[in-house]
């Protein structure tokens, strides 16, 4: 188990790779409930130039939102914490009935040496939800990997209208320490 | 049945709609899509079937990739009631092309007319003003939406919102195509998008 490295000296590259990917695909909106996982992201797009980030109060809102900016002729993506998942479900159902693209990139809590029991239930569950909602899941679990399985959910997400979820495992991002 | 100090909701969302011009409309869930259509089928009409509570961020992420096109969300008060947080989402990113028209009957008239929270007092127009919507408005003539249907194509000037008391009369229903993809890419279609 290591810490989360959020202190710019110790900020992980990965992030970088991602928002690179974002840009190359033409994402133009990116929706967001913060995670601390995502946080060098989330710094990235609000510094864009082409891309627009768009904090959310709950993850639902950003299924919808990224239906209205597909109508609009902009590809979107959603950024979330594993417990946000649950909060999408509903509103999944839009993705095969309107059939817009969709990439969503989930930082993943209660496994790998989660501290938090909270997270545990919703983080076990969060890939069976997804899938049982007709969106397909890769998994990053290293820095190394992260590229390549970006580029590949960004093209299957965009190309071929195939629901995709990254889930950012526990263990890429490092479990959270809480000190008192 | 109609109270004589109400508003009709087909009368209401007609002249929301008589002179769109560029207005892609988006209808949530319940009898505003219904509505919508009885004003007349067009490629601009986003009628939703499902997803209650996310007609407003539709709007909203439409609203940003077209800003110079008038987005217009009609909605009922249960739908806007569910998605209550994208007013503030909405009040952040203050879309000055995007208009939220709220048909408030007072009552879920789906699913049996039980009473919404609005009925007891909960003041939609008040949440959209604090959530930062300035021009919101709370609206019970015709004169009055006559005024937001001219005010929702300045796209300078938004985001508005508007709630507009209606009576809880159940009409006939007059129901629009569901089939999402069609409806969806005749908008796309409509704004110069081409198929995957």
């Amino acid at each position: 188990m290591h810490a989360r490295a959020d202190a710019a000296d110790t900020a992980p590259n990965w992030p970088d790779d991602i928002f690179a990917t974002l840009q190359r695909f033409d994402v133009r909106q990116v929706a967001y409930v913060p995670d601390a996982g995502h946080a060098k992201l989330i710094q990235r797009v609000l510094g864009s130039s082409t891309m627009r980030g768009i904090p959310l109060t709950t993850e639902e809102e950003g299924v919808a939102l990224l239906a209205g900016a597909w109508a609009g002729g902009q590809r979107g993506v959603l950024l979330m914490q594993s417990s946000g998942v649950g909060n999408c479900i509903n509103m999944l159902s839009l993705i095969p009935i309107l059939r817009f693209p969709f990439l969503t990139l989930i930082t993943m809590r209660g496994e790998w040496g989660e501290f938090n029991p909270w997270q545990v239930p919703m983080g076990s569950t969060t890939q069976g939800v997804l899938e049982l909602s007709g969106v397909k899941v890769l998994r990053a679990s290293n820095a190394a990997e992260v590229p390549a399985v970006l580029e590949a959910a960004a093209a299957q997400a965009y190309n071929a209208l195939t629901p995709t979820a990254v889930l950012l495992s526990q263990r890429l991002i490092g479990a959270k320490v809480f000190t008192k | 049945m109609s109270k004589a100090n109400l508003l009709d909701r087909r009368q209401v969302v007609s002249v929301l709609l008589a002179n769109r011009g560029d207005v892609v409309a988006i209808g949530g869930l319940g009898a505003s899509t219904n509505d919508i259509i009885a004003a007349g089928d067009h490629a601009r009409n986003f009628y939703l079937w499902g997803g209650m509570g996310g007609a407003a961020m539709i709007g909203l992420g439409l609203a940003l990739a077209q800003p110079n096109l008038p987005v217009l969300v009609i909605t009922g008060d249960g739908e806007m009631l569910m998605g209550m947080g994208s007013l503030a989402t909405i009040g952040l990113q203050k879309p000055s092309n995007l208009s939220i028209a709220v048909l408030d009957n007072e009552a879920y008239g789906e699913t049996g007319g039980q009473t919404s929270h609005t009925s007891a007092g909960v003041d939609l127009v008040g949440v959209a003003r604090a959530c930062g919507i300035k021009d919101s408005r709370a609206i019970s003539t015709m004169a009055e939406v006559e005024a937001f249907a001219k005010a929702v194509q300045d796209v300078s000037a938004g985001p508005r919102f508007a709630d507009v008391k209606i009576d809880s009369a159940n009409l006939e229903r007059i129901l629009p195509t569901r089939d999402g993809t069609y409806i969806l890419n005749r908008i796309r279609g409509d704004l110069g998008f081409q198929p995957i």
